[in-house]
């Protein structure tokens, strides 16, 4: 039985990650990225994590990846791309290479991990079964792991000012991305560098005396 | 057939490398950051399998935290994409070499 559904849903999350990288537009990628984290999601509750499994869902599934279609459909990139083209010569053989020599590394060290288990059992906090999983998690989180969700806190805070500050609507004109190189610009005004450069070395003369 | 550890580990070695090889091959900056929350996926499935393996909550833990930082991620990393494609349609990340000082 669970052999059976550990190898459905490695097969649609195997499928779901095969989709993203060869999907031509962003939204049938977006769409394959759910199937993934479903299937993941199986995975987390045959193995009795069942708040992760919910969470993986409601977060992933349901305010990710939904944020991406918001901003793929906002931008209106939903266009296929053609991925006839490799944009650098030689690059899909190169990345498949270090695709395959990174899973090996991986696997060896993870398999090899199983094997010799290094690690105290139950060290931090006892894992209980499905049904008690999530009161377990929020007595930890709450009362070992405070501070730490106190972080949590301040780093989403901090995302989501962010998010507004880069994404707010500048005034006026927008002026588009220079293509021209950036080097020769500097070298055309050899004065302008050299400027800076001397008021740091009179200031830190001035901070030595 | 018992399902072990090692076969959830493979399975997330397989996961994390396509989607490392999804960030290297792939130029649209929306499928890219899809591909790092695919490797995400993997390193949060390791969790919580060498979690079960020594009967420790700290795994489910760290997924919880993996979870948060994800999602900023996300939001910081959409917020750029949406600025930079306000001045470029259709920019990929090869374009963004203009960013270098």
């Amino acid at each position: 039985m669970d052999a059976a559904v550990f190898l459905i849903s490695a097969a649609i999350v195997l499928a779901g990650a095969g989709g993203v990288l060869v999907a031509r537009s962003p939204v049938h990628a977006a769409l394959f990225l759910v199937q993934t984290l479903f299937g993941v999601s199986v995975l987390f509750v045959l193995q009795d994590a069942t708040f992760l499994a919910a969470i993986q869902v409601i977060v992933y599934a349901g305010a990710v990846v939904i944020l991406f279609l918001f901003v793929i459909m906002l931008l209106g990139v939903d266009r296929f791309e053609d991925l006839g083209v490799e944009p650098i010569v030689g690059q899909r053989p190169v990345a498949a290479l270090i695709g395959a020599s990174l899973l090996g590394m991986l696997l060896i060290a993870l398999l090899v991990s199983v094997d010799e288990p290094t690690g105290a059992h139950g060290a931090n906090a006892a894992l209980g079964d499905a049904a008690d999983n999530t009161r377990r998690l929020g007595e930890a989180l709450f009362t070992d792991y405070v501070f730490a969700v106190e972080l949590t806190a301040i780093l989403l805070t901090i995302a989501v000012i962010g998010a507004v500050v880069l994404a707010r609507k500048v005034r006026g004109p927008l002026a588009p991305l220079p293509v021209v190189v950036v080097a020769s610009a500097t070298i055309e005004d050899p004065e302008a560098g050299d400027g800076p450069t001397d008021t740091t070395d009179g200031h830190a003369a001035g901070e030595d005396t | 057939m018992v399902v072990t550890t090692s076969w959830y580990l493979a399975l997330a070695a397989v996961l994390f490398s396509m989607g490392a090889v999804g960030l290297l091959t792939r130029r649209n900056p929306l499928i890219m950051i899809m591909c790092v929350e695919l490797m995400l996926n993997a390193v949060n499935l390791t969790f919580v399998s060498l979690g079960a393996e020594l009967g420790d909550l700290g795994g489910q833990l760290s997924v919880f935290f993996v979870l948060v930082v994800a999602a900023s991620e996300v939001v910081v990393g959409l917020a750029v994409v949406v600025a930079i494609m306000r001045r470029r349609q259709g920019a990929t990340v090869d374009d963004l070499s203009v960013l270098r000082g």
